[in-house]
């Protein structure tokens, strides 16, 4: 399967730019279909980012977080070559994983 | 760009539809009424439909006037029937009055 | 809310005001060349600091701060899952082994820019969308919704190939395509809805102006960045799909997609822009 996750990471040697555009539904639980009835939740709760096995952006996300999520972030250090993992888990327990190598 | 008595004609129209008008209630619907006020404003909506100038106002209140009519309501379903062709007529009367008026909005 | 009274008044107002018009009747015979400067003129005019290929970026280019937010969501822009599906669309042949490359010229790559055109056999304006179902039905699919996300995809694919092509629009020496761009532009002025609403009010009259939330876009070049990605759709949505609703949100029953006035306010809308350059998929607030 295609991976949803897009990234791009741009190391400027002393801070690192993170861009991620995901897809995914992340239906609230409140919206009703065509035949009116509710299309039931389906959005990512956990985003993360490990670099060097530790992780430097974690985001806990709810209903409020549109369709195909869009995230930008810096941190402190993080070497061109180097990789840079992100992950998601959403309410239904279904996951998706890539790995980016920083630019 | 000249557009003042078309302006001010539609000013009037704009501000007439925005007024809220308290009325005083009828005296007790019929069923017979209901059916007589529903059909003049079904025929209004239908003629503002072949000039391609429907609102959808009107469609919200030819509904509500079934609504009503459905549960026996029948004061609300002469009311709302009443409303729909009213806004039916105007809907018309737009569509006759911007076949010339649109020139004045043109750009040159 | 009971408006019988007002509107009643209303009625009879614009009854009286209908019986003592004096029409100033303009000539008849439209001449678009000279319309188009004018309309180009108009808006340049009004949008000094603007450039004219600016125009195509719609809200973009009337706010500062809205065009910042979306030159960065460029570098990640939210219609590309959308533009994906719409190429992976495009190459895939239809069950008889035909695609969509047999029936328009160049392979269907880089001719965005030419829709609409006037079909001299049909005697009919021809959008980008009919011209897609039309090879779909001609090779035994069955059509796309002109609302829905594959339309939409599929016409993200085959604008992002004509990205920076100027609009070439072609009104040929025929009374009829001379019609057609008449009914469009008449479309265009005409006031509708409940809101009673142009298509001119706001974006002749008001753009860059506020409703509610939303920056207005100018007419100049509104059709180049079609179609567009709406963070307000959650998706990407066609031509169709947006002349629906704009009706709809000033309170006129919309017509079917791809009905004759909307054909023609695309051919309209399409042909003034001439010269401005594609920029579509877009993306929108």
């Amino acid at each position: 399967m295609a991976s949803t996750i897009r990234v791009r990471a741009i190391s400027s040697g002393e801070i690192t730019e993170v861009q991620v555009l995901i897809q995914h539904p992340m239906d609230s639980g409140f919206v009703k279909d065509a035949k009116g009835e509710i299309i039931p939740p389906h959005f990512i709760q956990q985003l993360a980012f490990e670099y060097q096995g530790r992780n430097v952006f974690v985001a806990d996300w709810g209903t409020a977080i549109s369709k195909d999520p869009y995230v930008k972030f810096s941190f402190k250090g993080g070497n061109k070559g180097d990789d840079l993992k992100i992950s998601w888990v959403d309410n239904k327990g279904e996951t998706d994983t890539t790995t980016a190598k920083i630019q | 760009m000249k557009m003042t008595g078309h302006t001010v004609r539609l000013s009037i129209l704009s501000l007439a539809l925005a007024l809220v008008n308290a009325t005083s209630a009828p005296a007790a619907s019929s069923e017979a009424d209901f059916n007589t006020a529903y059909a003049a404003a079904e025929a209004a909506d239908k003629e503002a439909g072949r000039l391609h100038n429907q609102w959808t106002v009107t469609a919200e209140a030819l509904a509500d006037a079934k609504k009503a009519a459905d549960i026996g309501d029948f004061d609300r379903a002469v009311t709302s029937a009443k409303e729909a062709e009213a806004l039916a007529k105007a809907s018309i009367l737009q569509a006759a009055s911007e076949k010339e008026a649109w020139k004045k909005l043109e750009i040159r | 809310m009971n408006l019988r009274s007002p509107i009643h008044l209303a009625s009879a107002t614009l009854a009286l005001a209908l019986a003592t018009i004096t029409p100033t009747v303009a000539a008849d015979t439209p001449d678009p060349m000279a319309e188009a400067k004018a309309f180009r003129n108009y808006f340049v005019a009004k949008f000094p600091n603007v450039k004219p290929e600016d125009f195509v970026n719609g809200p973009y280019s009337m706010n500062k701060d809205m065009r910042r937010q979306w030159e960065e969501k460029e570098q990640f822009p939210p219609y590309e899952f959308s533009l994906d599906m719409g190429k992976e669309m495009f190459g895939k042949p239809f069950k008889n082994g035909k695609s969509y490359a047999d029936c328009f010229p160049n392979q269907g790559i880089g001719i965005r820019q030419n829709y609409p055109s006037f079909d001299a056999k049909e005697g009919k304006v021809i959008t980008l969308e009919l011209a897609l179902n039309r090879c779909r039905e001609a090779n035994g699919e069955l059509p796309l919704s002109y609302v829905g996300d594959e339309m939409a995809a599929l016409t993200a694919y085959m604008a992002f190939t004509s990205r920076g092509k100027p609009f070439d629009i072609k009104i040929p020496d025929d009374p009829r395509a001379l019609e057609a761009y008449q009914n469009g532009k008449r479309y265009f002025y005409t006031r509708r809805g409940q809101l009673n609403f142009s298509c001119a009010t706001c974006h002749v009259q008001n753009p860059g102006e506020r409703m509610r939330a939303e920056i207005l876009a100018p007419a100049l070049g509104i059709l180049n960045a079609m179609p567009i990605y709406r963070s307000e759709w959650g998706g990407m949505g066609t031509i169709s799909r947006r002349l629906v609703t704009c009706n709809s949100q000033i309170r006129a029953v919309p017509l079917e997609p791809q009905a004759d006035e909307y054909r023609d306010l695309e051919y309209y809308l399409s042909y003034v822009s001439n010269g401005l350059p594609i920029s579509g998929p877009g993306s929108r607030p």
